[in-house]
């Protein structure tokens, strides 16, 4: 089974993120990291090769040195990484970079394409739904458990009320939770292994994407503004006479936060 | 003529120097995962586990999946990794504990190093691919109740009977030793050799009670090691070594370790010192705008910085095949002086906060006790030092 996992390198958590005022981007010059919910989904794509045989691709869009944190899927045990970069696909908007990935996943034409359920800088948790769509191909969200059968995948899909247990022929493309699994510590042989491992970094016209469909050009939303949020100003300073813990629970669910 | 115009990075105070470009992408790469590791797995429960004196094996056997278990010993499955590397890995381990650290020196550099360097290939078929993946763990005993920087003094005794060697005698401080499967044990036979034994776990007259009350590395196991007529076969012994040069090469490399571990220690302290003396409110405003605090906090990072200098420069000449023994024992004199420092100055920011398990700072303080004088004390180190400068030896014994 061919399954690839399609990751982003996104700001390390320690980094302190910031807007670049002029370029209505994220800066991304700080150290990067592998999208934690992208862990989850290397995770699963290795536990399912290690089950029914294959192999498992790393396929991200981004600055060169995202390869860097495609390496970590690398080290944990994929098997090579394929990097789209190119400085026309810079500002891709969800649309611009559902095409490019759709585009070089139709020349992988893998059995199962693998996506964490959302990055954590844009939060946006619907570029697997924008690929699937375009790759017309069944599509499972939120997934919690997964398995394959035959040529059929059963994934168990979180909601707010409880779980779907949701069938669909492969190829497909699924979305993992960061319930479904934990995802391992790359080992010193892993890591000390990943720099020889196949790591292809390609332009927008090797992976066969049209220029004018990435990027600022092929976006088809405008960052008009960006602010920082404002400052916090919603603190409550209790004394405790006893009752401070029913305070804070009041406090917490009046803000929907329990 | 060339000039530069990349501006300068911003400063990282746990990196002053931005020594980071220093390292390759895979160093970097293994140092951030046992940071990691570290961070999630041992942070959490660490002060726990100090205070009841344990460390779990499901953490020893985390560390063996990891491959840190002789990462830097090659051959027989072993992952062949740089020296530099496994500093790194020493120091991100002592930021999180030294007693975890120790507990991985042992097993690595002292117990499989031992047997890669001067054991047999069968010795080595048997132990070493065992020993990395934490199936089977092992201690080194070379240190006595009566005989510590002075091993030459030491009185277990291996006679020979037919093939087999019978082993009297008694090992002190031994890392490991009460979990250990295989213990290296160094004894002088009647022929006067010094000689390294491979003597198992439940072997007659063999036992390994652990040493209780102890208020440093206590996330770590110490034990005793008792041999009483303990009789093995002839291919326990260790074929490579005969005089002191072979134990005293092994404790070589332990030490190789501390002068990274100890930067960690100090890195952790200071790293709580810092943000304790950001928060820490006093007559109106933080300690950290105090200039008795500046200084502290100065001087901390000024060790750190120096520290992770040497540890670099020597692990780079370690990768070279240049490093001597001298410059390992300056090293460790100066860096674990210096961690030291740090700790205690640590202390100090954190008020009675430094002094509970609720935070890092005394529990580093205090393994640093330990690590001060294992793996050739302060005092034997200086004085290695003091006779590669002078020529003179003094020791005692001439």
């Amino acid at each position: 089974m061919k399954i690839a996992v399609c990751v982003k390198q996104v700001p390390d958590a320690t980094v302190h993120k910031r807007l670049d005022p002029s370029t209505h981007r994220l800066d991304r010059s700080g150290e990067g990291a592998l999208n934690p919910t992208d862990l989850n989904a290397v995770e699963e794509a290795l536990r399912l090769r290690d089950a029914h045989g294959g192999e498992v691709a790393i396929l991200s869009l981004g600055p060169e040195r995202a390869m860097d944190s495609l390496r970590k899927a690398l080290a944990m045990g994929a098997d090579r990484a394929v990097l789209v970069s190119d400085a026309a696909a810079a500002g891709s908007d969800l649309v611009a970079t559902s095409h490019a990935l759709a585009t070089a996943l139709g020349r992988e034409e893998p059995d199962l394409v693998l996506f964490g359920q959302q990055s954590s800088d844009a939060d946006g948790a619907v570029l697997w739904a924008a690929v699937a769509d375009r790759l017309r191909r069944p599509m499972v969200s939120q997934v919690a458990e997964l398995t394959i059968e035959g040529g059929t995948l059963t994934g168990k899909r979180q909601t707010e009320f409880g779980y779907d247990v949701i069938s669909a022929p492969l190829p497909a493309v699924v979305a993992v939770s960061d319930a479904i699994n934990e995802p391992r510590y790359p080992s010193l042989k892993g890591i000390m292994g990943a720099k020889s491992k196949p790591q292809e970094t390609v332009s927008l016209a090797d992976a066969g994407i049209e220029a004018d469909r990435v990027g600022e050009a092929g976006s088809k939303t405008t960052v008009r503004a960006v602010a920082p949020p404002p400052a916090k100003s919603d603190q409550v300073k209790l004394e405790d006479d006893g009752s401070a813990a029913e305070k804070i629970v009041e406090y917490l669910a009046e803000k929907r936060l329990i | 003529m060339a000039t530069t115009t990349q501006a300068p990075t911003a400063l990282d105070p746990l990196d002053f120097l931005a020594l980071d470009v220093l390292l390759s992408d895979e160093e970097r790469a293994i140092r951030d995962t046992v940071r990691q590791f570290i961070r999630e797995r041992v942070l959490p429960d660490i002060g726990d586990w100090f205070e009841q004196g344990i460390l779990p094996r499901e953490v020893i056997q985390e560390l063996a999946g990891l491959g840190l278990f002789g990462m830097h010993l090659d051959g027989y499955g072993l992952p062949g990794a740089s020296a530099v590397a496994y500093g790194l890995t020493c120091l991100e381990l002592e930021a999180g504990d030294a007693g975890i650290r120790s507990t991985v020196s042992v097993q690595g550099s002292l117990a499989m190093f031992a047997i890669w360097k001067w054991g047999s290939d069968e010795q080595k078929e048997r132990w070493l691919p065992a020993m990395h993946r934490g199936e089977a763990i092992g201690c080194f005993g070379l240190t006595e109740p009566d005989a510590g920087s002075d091993p030459g003094t030491m009185r277990t005794h291996a006679r020979r009977d037919g093939s087999d060697w019978v082993l009297n005698g008694a090992k002190m401080w031994i890392t490991n030793g009460t979990i250990s499967d295989v213990a290296v044990v160094w004894a002088r036979t009647d022929a006067g050799e010094i000689r390294g034994f491979l003597v198992e776990k439940g072997t007659p007259g063999f036992s390994a009670p652990e040493i209780h009350k102890k208020i440093s590395l206590r996330a770590s196991v110490t034990s005793e090691l008792v041999l009483q007529d303990v009789r093995i076969p002839a291919d326990a012994m260790l074929p490579g070594a005969s005089t002191l040069r072979g134990p005293l090469s092994c404790l070589n490399e332990a030490r190789y370790g501390i002068v990274w571990g100890a930067v960690g220690a100090a890195r952790a302290c200071f790293d709580e010192a810092l943000s304790y003396a950001r928060e820490r409110i006093v007559f109106g405003k933080p300690i950290s705008a105090y200039q008795l605090t500046q200084q502290k906090l100065a001087e901390m990072a000024l060790e750190i910085s120096r520290g992770s200098l040497v540890a670099l420069h020597l692990g780079r000449m370690k990768d070279q095949g240049t490093l001597r023994p001298e410059q390992v024992s300056l090293g460790k004199m100066g860096n674990v002086r210096g961690a030291m420092e740090v700790c205690r100055s640590a202390r100090t920011i954190l008020g009675a906060n430094g002094v509970t398990l609720e935070y890092p700072v005394i529990r580093h303080v205090n393994n640093l006790e330990s690590v001060l004088t294992y793996e050739g004390t302060h005092e034997v180190h200086t004085l290695v030092v003091g006779q590669a400068l002078t020529g003179e030896n003094a020791f005692g014994r001439a």
